[in-house]
């Protein structure tokens, strides 16, 4: 195969080589692809990723379980509170401990913020790059609702690392419950608003609808999962298929495509949004009073008054930041339905403070080895399209 | 269960089989992995979820190339262990499993482990000529750069340091 | 226009004063947007936030088109040629922000593959820290380089920006000598400059 120096050289005659990235106006992270053409038709795309590899796998080894967590807030930047809670729960399987029935409901309700808060992003940005402006303007606002309540339960905006292994790292304060309340109310008129601006746009019609199809078999074999995967028609989602955190307990729809085209991407991942706020209501509904960490002090750190005037606290206290967990050899894997699709976490210890081996399984590795079948032989713009609806989080790409 | 049709068709073939926290593993030689695929994939472990690998350097057989497989059926997940020693190279699933591809070029790239019949095997998270294999346990974390580990900043005033 | 001599020292603060006044009102961002900070960039760009207050509206993704250079995210060691490349395409005058810790420092990945801190390749006027900036911060880190370029005299050209294009050319005549890619050229200039103590290479 050519390599990618051939950048720099003109193909015989009429074909045409287009570089598009490392830095390019479409926000999706660094990635680069090389597109050959011949006038607009696409003939060849490489694409080339690793231009946010910054060794967090290897990292991992020389830090403790729960110093990885602000790692994990990094991968998919959009959804940072999902990327805690898999690899908290990885930790906990690992562990084999169960954590309190609040802090799984609590789990359960910033995820759902964190997949709408994604989702914005993904439709917003697509949108954009298609040239539909407005709708990431009027989605925006939400999504700043979203981080105002991020930064009510976990202090930050973006990067919460919100979850502790066994638990959370506090309970939510006072007025996040009314302030929930009253993003459901906002946040549906505003998917409503969304959904009268582009889903039955004729633009957007003729820009995405029959771009970028594939078939259920093709998808399955490309190793795809999430919204794309459900786009073609695969009704795989791990919260129904299996679950955790409690989501058997919930009553929820998956939304299921037919032809994996950027438009049933598009529709998904809206309906999917409108499923999670139902979600949400469920769990305000149900949430109890109750601690929001396990009570094990060979796990959880335990309360600073504690600390301060009983010995064993205090001798707990040090052997937990010092020598750290005390876990079992052996190795997991363990899978939560993320925004993008299955995230993944391999974790093997072999007893020590820190892992052995961490291995994050990125959800778009996959579907964005499969560009160059998807846009072959369309024209350039529809490569656009195509990247946007992937929803490529370089973060979690390249790790 | 997958691991018993396994064992009645292609015996011999799995050298080891654990299984942890609910999780299955079974260890196979990398002469009988293609074999073994296949009969994994007709009985409905369709979706090849993940390939790693992982460094054990007192081993003898010092990488593990591990497979994970999701049966979209009957969710039943499968992991698959197939040891190599340093300089051995594995048969490639590229070609009849297309996400393949990517997963066994970050493995090279980070490990250095060969996959025969490869259609494209080049680095994919390091750049061409990067020197050694990142995520082996004897290379070091800052890659030899002294610089990185040492707590001092760059300045203005010529780059000199004050 | 750079090189004029004007010899009478009120007429050329006057001019100094206006050109700089022009300037620093319209600085148009480059976004260099490679990971989270980007996000947060996003957020101050829209309604809440809102950059264009201070004349930064227009944002162009080209370097040629563009005064001021927004580094928001990691920078790898593999990505580090090609900041080089764009920097070396934007025309003069133009300053550089780097935001966010990774950018600034590497941030909390001291790896092999990330290049730590993004003043070791380009130079930097403004550095704003967090992980990542609240927008807040970006707005007041726009704000200082304004204050910056008030007091910049039009006249000279500035030493740093003339020592990174002589360190370009020094990384092209490498790399056509060694036969390297130029990620790996600018790592071995990179780890020479470690040993002898300095921290850039430029």
């Amino acid at each position: 195969m050519e390599s990618i120096a051939m950048t720099r050289q003109m193909l015989d005659g009429d074909k045409m080589i287009v570089n598009m990235g490392p830095s390019h106006p479409t926000t999706h992270g660094t990635l680069r692809i090389v597109l050959e053409l011949q006038g607009e038709t696409i003939t060849k795309a490489t694409p080339e990723m690793g231009y946010l590899h910054r060794g967090v796998e290897k990292l991992a080894e020389s830090l403790s379980y729960q110093q990885f967590i602000p790692l994990t807030d990094r991968l998919n930047y959009c959804s940072a509170i999902m990327n805690n809670v898999g690899y908290s729960t990885a930790v906990e399987k690992l562990l084999d401990i169960q954590i309190p029935k609040r802090a799984e409901q609590i789990r359960v309700l910033v995820s759902e913020l964190s997949r709408i808060a994604d989702h914005i992003v993904c439709v917003g940005v697509n949108a954009v790059d298609i040239g539909a402006f407005t709708a990431f303007l009027y989605l925006f606002k939400q999504r700043e609702t979203v981080y105002d309540l991020f930064e009510m339960a976990a202090g930050q905006r973006l990067h919460t690392s919100f979850t502790r292994i066994g638990g959370l790292f506090r309970d939510i304060p006072e007025g996040f419950v009314p302030a929930t309340e009253r993003f459901l109310v906002e946040c549906s008129a505003a998917i409503d608003e969304l959904e009268r601006l582009l889903t039955h746009n004729p633009i957007w019609h003729d820009r995405t609808k029959g771009i970028g199809a594939i078939s259920a078999e093709d998808a399955v074999n490309w190793g795809y999962t999430g919204p794309c995967l459900r786009a073609a028609g695969v009704p795989q989602d791990l919260r129904k298929a299996q679950p955790y955190l409690g989501y058997e307990t919930y009553d929820f729809d998956i939304p299921i495509g037919t032809t994996g085209d950027v438009f049933d991407r598009y529709l998904v991942r809206v309906e999917e949004m409108r499923q999670s706020l139902r979600i949400i209501r469920q769990v305000l509904d149900r949430l109890e009073p109750g601690p929001v960490m396990v009570d094990d002090p060979k796990v959880a750190l335990p309360p600073k008054e504690k600390v301060y005037t009983r010995m064993e606290s205090l001798i707990h206290h040090f052997k937990l930041i010092m020598h750290g967990m005390e876990m079992p050899v052996g190795e997991v894997y363990s899978a939560t339905e993320a925004a993008n699709g299955e995230l993944g976490f391999y974790i093997i210890s072999d007893g020590g403070k820190n892992p052995y081996r961490i291995r994050v399984r990125p959800p778009c590795l996959p579907i964005f080895s499969s560009f160059e079948d998807q846009v072959k032989g369309g024209l350039i713009a529809d490569a656009v399209s195509v990247l946007g609806a992937m929803n490529i989080i370089a973060g979690e790409l390249d790790r | 269960m997958v691991i018993e049709h396994i064992d009645a068709q292609i015996p011999g073939a799995i050298l080891d089989r654990h299984a942890f926290r609910g999780d299955q593993t079974i260890v196979v030689a990398k002469e009988n992995l293609l074999s073994v695929v296949d009969l994994l994939h007709r009985e409905g472990f369709q979706l090849l979820v993940d390939i790693t690998a992982v460094d054990w350097p007192e081993r003898e057989q010092r990488f593990d190339v591990v497979y994970h497989w999701l049966n979209l059926a009957s969710q039943e997940r499968l992991r698959l262990k197939v040891p190599v020693a340093d300089g051995e190279s594995v048969p490639t699933l590229a070609l009849q499993f297309k996400t393949a591809n990517w997963f066994e070029r970050e493995v090279f790239d980070l490990f250095g482990i060969r996959f025969e019949g490869h259609p494209d095997l080049r680095r994919l998270l390091t750049w061409e000529d990067f020197p050694g294999h990142a995520l082996r346990k004897d290379f070091p974390l800052d890659g030899g750069d002294v610089f990185c580990m040492e707590a001092c900043t760059a300045p203005y005033n010529n780059g000199e340091r004050n | 226009m750079a090189e004029m001599n004007i010899n009478d020292a009120v007429m050329t603060t006057r001019l100094d004063a206006v050109v700089n006044w022009g300037r620093k009102n319209s600085l148009w961002p480059m976004p260099f947007g490679v990971a989270c900070c980007a996000i947060e960039f996003m957020s101050m760009m829209s309604s809440k936030y809102d950059l264009s207050r201070f004349g930064a509206e227009a944002m162009r993704f080209s370097p040629r088109q563009s005064d001021m250079m927004l580094i928001l995210g990691t920078i790898t060691n593999k990505m580090a040629p090609v900041l080089r490349t764009i920097y070396a395409q934007m025309a003069e005058p133009k300053w550089v922000i780097s935001v966010g810790v990774c950018a600034s420092s590497g941030g909390m990945y001291r790896t092999y593959a990330t290049l730590q801190g993004v003043d070791r390749v380009i130079p930097v006027d403004v550095y704003v820290p967090g992980c990542p900036p609240r927008p807040e911060s970006m707005i007041y880190g726009v704000m200082k380089l304004q204050e910056k370029i008030e007091k910049e005299s039009m006249s000279m050209r500035k030493d740093h920006i003339q020592r990174f294009y002589d360190s370009l050319a020094r990384q092209e005549s490498i790399q056509a000598e060694k036969g390297l890619t130029s990620q790996q050229t600018i790592r071995e200039m990179l780890m020479d400059a470690g040993e002898r103590g300095v921290g850039t290479i430029f």
